[in-house]
């Protein structure tokens, strides 16, 4: 049997950790937004010849005739990205023109580009419904477990899943990746996915509780983890491969939504076993304690 | 049915087979065709290429009428493109989201959409006649030599407006403007007073078309301003839905792989409900006309990963049960009937995240819940119905009935 309980701090205090440090570059540095969220616009190009340093130069030379915000990058090795805050929907024009001479120098087909701009308020409101959308959805499910399960079971699951957020979002603020809207995406697939997995891991102490009524609360929590341990295991693995398969084969559109995913299963595998059940036995003892002290 | 089971099985097992493979290729019987499920399911922009633009309503205190009417007035002039199936829709309560596909320029688009459209007639003095508020309806009819004209009707108004103007320039010309365009000019042959007039001298059907269609969508009752505007490359798009291909059939086979390996027996049985369940939720997505984007392919492929897990559920739980000495009957029902409870309640609160995410969620982030919904429910169907189904096959056959291969 795996003695998760007794290590409660030690798991507590990882988690706490990676969270403060998260926390400290969120204060710090902040996230990075990315054009969805913070404005600007973005250009891509397959440019049909391995890009090398020189081009990537004469390249940022030809942006800078347009704006002076640009930044120039490559993807796929051939492939050609061109970020801009300024470069908004207002300029359009500048960046038909922009296009047109990058086309004309490398011979592609001006209409091959993959163009996008935002305005800055768009972001303000995907920002406030990401937000909106967390916590409808934590008070549903809250809800949901507190009718099925009990109330414990509720809050546990939900702390485990702010715990989850917490830890994608550190991840977002210490690697400085952009945070899009695919992002609000992940988090709430990320919600779904870690409930589901804490869930399990309670069906288990539920059904446990009704037929091993003389074990403490440590031992009824470790009993169910173990039991569930296997299927918790081939649960992430085989959800592991498919988005994996995705953030290594997919586009880059698809990796921006694939890695939060990664981040966050990972995260709510772990949270269900070590952060949702310990909290659920500290609260048990503490009420047990309780009711022993007004008895 | 106990004699039976093992040709039930192996019929099972060849249809399935069988539909993946039409699924994945179509079949071709000369002058019937079935299509594969790639070609049936709408794809998003993202990947068949277009242009996507926000606009947003810039007038204050709008009526949710205004914004109905002006996508209406937005449908038609990029019906006037000639696209196939673009979308219009209202996001929020001041913003309108266009997809235009197969277009590539959205410096085209945009002067299309935001047109601000000020309609006018002009007398042959530069008079102003009537304006876009004027004109009630505008149409294609045809005279009795079948030729094709273009049919107007006034309101109020423009009846008395148009009464006058066509008296005083009899057999003179009236030229209609859409801002600095001249859609068309026609001579005044009667003195029109019911408000209803036509235009005669189209060249063809598709002339008389696009006059109609121009003057009756005239002035969009709002300003607009595009706050995101998204060009997608074709080449792009395609290459997107290949890898995004190539990554599902990597996800999907190591996932059959590993259920393989590491439960055998059941994990055939898995297997085979898998596919069932791939091929069940493509068909959700054509039979409801879902539209499939990236994001829509991403959610996809993790509800395969998460489909799984409750024949892991499944699975892990009719060990334990053979391990407390059960037959492999009764093993397989208590199983099934304990592993109920998790299923249902941890895929309901996963369903819970995916409304909340369709309900809040913008364009591309509602098409990612969607999969999602579907993708959870028809795994709870399949788990529950399919692979209950073959694994009380499998114990059937003579075979296969040891407890060993179930993890005993």
């Amino acid at each position: 049997m795996f003695k998760i309980i007794e290590k409660t701090k030690i798991w507590f205090t990882f988690s706490i950790l990676i969270i403060c440090v998260g926390m400290g570059f969120l204060a710090v540095k902040g996230l990075k937004y990315g054009i969805e969220f913070g404005g600007g616009a973005v250009l891509q190009a397959d440019l049909k010849k391995t890009i090398n340093y020189e081009d990537i130069n004469s390249i940022r030379q030809m942006t800078s005739k347009y704006t002076d915000d640009a930044q120039v990058s490559t993807v796929d090795s051939t492939g050609i990205v061109i970020r801009s805050g300024n470069l908004a929907n207002e300029q359009t024009q500048k960046m038909e023109q922009l296009k047109a001479d990058i086309s004309k120098k490398y011979n592609i087909d001006p209409n091959t580009w993959t163009t996008e701009s935002v305005g800055p308020s768009v972001g303000r409101e995907l920002r406030q419904n990401a937000i909106l959308a967390i916590v409808i959805a934590s008070i549903a499910m809250l809800l949901y477990v507190a009718v099925r399960f009990e109330i414990r079971f509720g809050v546990a699951a939900v702390l485990a899943l702010i715990h989850d957020i917490l830890i994608t979002l550190s991840v977002y603020a210490i690697l400085q990746i952009p945070v899009n809207s695919s992002f609000i995406a992940a988090i709430l697939t990320i919600l779904g996915y870690s409930i589901n997995d804490t869930i399990v891991v309670f069906d288990r102490i539920r059904e446990n509780m009704r037929f091993m009524k003389r074990v403490s609360y440590e031992e009824l929590a470790d009993v169910s983890i173990t039991q569930t341990m296997a299927r918790s295991i081939n649960t992430i693995l085989t959800t592991l491969f498919t988005i994996t398969a995705v953030y290594f084969i997919g586009v880059s559109a698809v990796k921006e939504l694939a890695l939060p995913l990664i981040i966050g299963i990972i995260s709510g595998c772990y949270s269900s076993i070590f952060i949702a059940s310990p909290i659920w036995v500290l609260w048990k003892n503490a009420d047990k304690r309780k009711s022993l002290a007004n008895a | 049915m106990k004699e039976k089971s093992p040709f039930i099985f192996t019929l099972l097992l060849a249809l399935i087979i069988f539909l993946a493979y039409l699924a994945a290729f179509g079949l071709d019987f000369g002058t019937f065709r079935i299509l594969p499920m790639g070609k049936l399911i709408k794809q998003g922009l993202d990947l068949k290429g277009g242009v996507y633009v926000v606009e947003e309503i810039q007038d204050k205190n709008i009526q949710s009428d205004t914004v109905d009417a002006t996508i209406q007035q937005i449908k038609e002039r990029v019906d006037k493109f000639g696209v196939v199936d673009p979308t219009i829709v209202k996001e929020g309560t001041r913003r309108i989201r266009i997809e235009i596909p197969g277009i590539s320029d959205p410096q085209k688009a945009l002067e299309l959409i935001g047109k601000t459209g000020n309609l006018r007639f002009v007398g042959p003095d530069k008079s102003e006649i009537l304006t876009g508020k004027d004109v009630k309806n505008s149409f294609v009819s045809f005279d009795e030599n079948n030729q094709p004209q273009v049919a107007l009707q006034l309101n109020d108004s423009g009846k008395t407006k148009f009464a006058d103007a066509t008296e005083k320039f009899m057999n003179q010309e009236i030229s209609i403007y859409l801002d600095e365009d001249l859609v068309q000019s026609a001579t005044v042959q009667a003195h029109i007073t019911d408000g209803n007039a036509v235009i005669t001298n189209m060249k063809s059907n598709e002339e008389a078309t696009r006059v109609a269609s121009l003057i009756k969508s005239g002035a969009l009752p709002v300003t607009l301003k595009a706050e995101n505007v998204r060009t997608i490359g074709p080449s792009l798009g395609a290459d997107a839905l290949s890898r995004s291909i190539t990554a599902g059939a990597v996800g999907i086979s190591l996932v059959l792989l590993f259920m393989l390996l590491y439960y055998r027996l059941p994990g055939f049985v898995a297997d085979m409900a898998l596919v069932v369940f791939i091929l069940l939720d493509l068909l959700i997505f054509v039979v409801f006309n879902v539209t499939l984007t990236l994001p829509g392919i991403s959610g996809f492929l993790l509800t395969i990963g998460m489909a799984v897990d409750a024949n892991v559920l499944i699975f892990e739980r009719i060990r334990e049960e053979l391990k407390t000495g059960k037959t492999l009957h009764a093993a397989l029902n208590a199983g099934f009937h304990r592993a109920m409870t998790s299923i249902i309640d941890s895929n309901v609160t996963t369903i819970i995240a995916g409304i909340v995410l369709a309900i809040l969620g913008s364009g591309p982030v509602k098409g990612f819940a969607v999969t999602l919904i579907t993708g959870v429910v028809a795994s709870m169907f399949t788990a529950i119905t399919v692979t209950k189904f073959l694994l009380g096959l499998v114990i059937n056959i003579k075979v296969f009935d040891n407890p060993k291969y179930f993890g005993a």
